[in-house]
């Protein structure tokens, strides 16, 4: 925080263009603060699929062709922080090529603090402060870890779901819940040997669990080829509206993770736990 | 503290840089690595849009003396001055006071112990509790070792 500015005075700053103060106020939000952005309706993208199939890579390719277009493109990427240490390895933006020179591209890397479902706390105020300092895209990329990963729905209007050449006979049993969600796949490496197969086995996969509507996509960040059509499918992707009853449920879940993870006598709690002086049960009630 | 890693120029040699990326991860840190070759420029806007407070610069090519001043520069002049940078990499200790005097606090050679890596940085840590200077544009003689 710049000395003698006030958070509120930095948010001014940012909405009134500064980068520098923008970052800033996603880092107080991070933190805790909470600031009151005018209502509106954000553009908001989320993309998820196991680690390792090229989420970042795909998210770089997409940003260059929206810099293109004109549009204004903010990342949120999401990597976890070790249980152990607290620490976190966010090295999602090294994968983004474009993500550092444009102006009109904003990458921040977020790390879990240990927040479950994929994603980081407080996810939701940043996506409102990014569109109300002008970002017109906002991507959010999400640890990629399987079938928890279904929180992503509650805070972004698509879901693109990403999987690999290597990944698709086990796709059934292991995304089973995302794979319904998702509203775009694609099968990213298509220059990779086995890509088709993959891709069959996912139009299967979906074509069991929600009806051949959810198209799927082949594509390969390196050699650029099937992008345009994935961008087309983004754009014109009509924003799913029959889930407001899940998205409720995973936004109600997220604040109340947050919240207990936030709360001042976990450490204290944890402690009698680990030592086996309380009860679960004790423990939830003594943190209501 | 969230701290950016960088590879300044075209040097390729990545391992010490990835190294020390996950010894500061395991000693508490949230850490963003850049990969390979950023110029000053791009290093400076990652910076900011991590809200870094601490920025590590790896350099093993011998551009250390065009491209360390340059990251420098261009922190102070965003606004960035309470950033503290360090480095390491081969940098001959002829050219370490020059690096010195541009505001970077500490520099590590081929190994050095990452243990000493955190405590520099819990040493930098304390001085901004304390109020003392020690970003890479704040005035300050201060320097680690
Ligand atoms: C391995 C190696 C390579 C590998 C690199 C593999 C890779 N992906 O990293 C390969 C074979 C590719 C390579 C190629 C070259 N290399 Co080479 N390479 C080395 C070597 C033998 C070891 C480097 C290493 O990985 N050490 C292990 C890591 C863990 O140690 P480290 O990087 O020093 O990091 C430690 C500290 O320095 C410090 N540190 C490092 N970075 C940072 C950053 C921060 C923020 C902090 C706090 C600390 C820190 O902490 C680390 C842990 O202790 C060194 C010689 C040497 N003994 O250093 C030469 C050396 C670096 N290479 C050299 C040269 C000349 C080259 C080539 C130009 C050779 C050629 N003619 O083709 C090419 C250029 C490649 C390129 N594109 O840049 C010279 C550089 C000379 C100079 N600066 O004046 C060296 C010094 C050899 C020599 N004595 O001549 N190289
Ligand atoms: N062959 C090939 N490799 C890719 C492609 N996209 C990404 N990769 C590689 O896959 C690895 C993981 O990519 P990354 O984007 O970090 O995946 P993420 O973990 O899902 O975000 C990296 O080594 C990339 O270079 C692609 O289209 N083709
Ligand atoms: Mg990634």
């Amino acid at each position: 925080m710049a000395m003698g500015l006030s958070e509120s005075d930095t948010m001014s700053s940012a909405l009134s263009g500064s980068r520098r103060d923008l970052s800033r106020t996603l880092t107080a939000i991070e933190n805790g603060a909470s600031f009151n952005f005018t209502a509106a309706d954000p553009w908001t993208l989320g993309v998820t699929g196991p680690p390792g199939v090229g989420k970042s890579s795909l998210i770089g390719s997409l940003i260059s062709k929206w810099v293109d277009k004109g549009e204004r493109v903010a990342v949120l990427a999401v990597d976890p922080s070790s249980p152990n240490s607290g620490g976190a390895l966010l090295a999602d933006r090294m994968r983004m090529q474009a993500a550092d020179s444009a102006d009109s591209v904003f990458v921040r890397s977020l790390a879990t603090r240990n927040h479950p479902g994929g994603l980081a706390s407080r996810i939701s105020p940043m996506i409102d402060c990014l569109h109300a300092c002008g970002w017109s895209r906002i991507v959010i990329e999400t640890v990629g870890s399987g079938q928890s990963e279904i929180r992503i729905v509650a805070f972004t209007d698509r879901v693109l779901l990403v999987d690999g050449p290597d990944r698709g006979d086990v796709v059934q049993a292991e995304k089973a819940g995302i794979l319904e969600l998702a509203d775009i796949i694609a099968i990213n490496k298509s220059d990779l040997p086995n890509s088709e197969q993959a891709a069959d086995s996912v139009r299967t996969a979906i074509g069991l669990a929600n009806g051949p509507d959810t198209s799927v996509h082949l594509v390969s960040a390196h050699d650029g080829s099937g992008v345009d059509d994935l961008l087309e499918e983004i754009e014109s992707c009509s924003v799913s509206s029959g889930r407001n009853r899940l998205r409720a449920r995973e936004r109600l879940l997220s604040a109340w993770d947050s919240r207990l993870l936030d709360h001042p006598g976990l450490n204290e709690v944890l402690d009698s736990l680990e030592t086996g002086s309380i009860t679960l049960d004790e423990a939830v009630e003594s943190l209501r | 503290m969230r701290i950016v890693i960088a590879k300044p120029g075209l040097d390729g040699h990545d391992r010490g840089a990835k190294v020390v990326a996950r010894a500061l991860r395991d000693g508490g840190h949230e850490v963003v690595y850049t990969g390979l070759r950023k110029t000053p420029g791009e290093i400076v806007r990652i910076v900011m849009d991590e809200d870094a407070s601490a920025l590590g610069l790896s350099t093993l090519s011998g551009a250390h003396d065009a491209l360390v001043p340059a990251v420098c520069e261009g922190l102070r002049e965003e606004g960035l001055s309470e950033v503290i940078v360090f480095a390491g990499g081969i940098i001959p200790f002829d050219d370490r006071d020059s690096l010195h005097d541009q505001g970077v606090r500490a520099i590590f050679g081929p190994g050095a112990r990452t243990s000493e890596i955190l405590e520099f940085l819990e040493a930098a840590s304390g001085r901004i509790e304390s109020g003392e200077p020690v970003g890479v544009g704040e005035n300050s003689g201060w320097r680690w070792g």
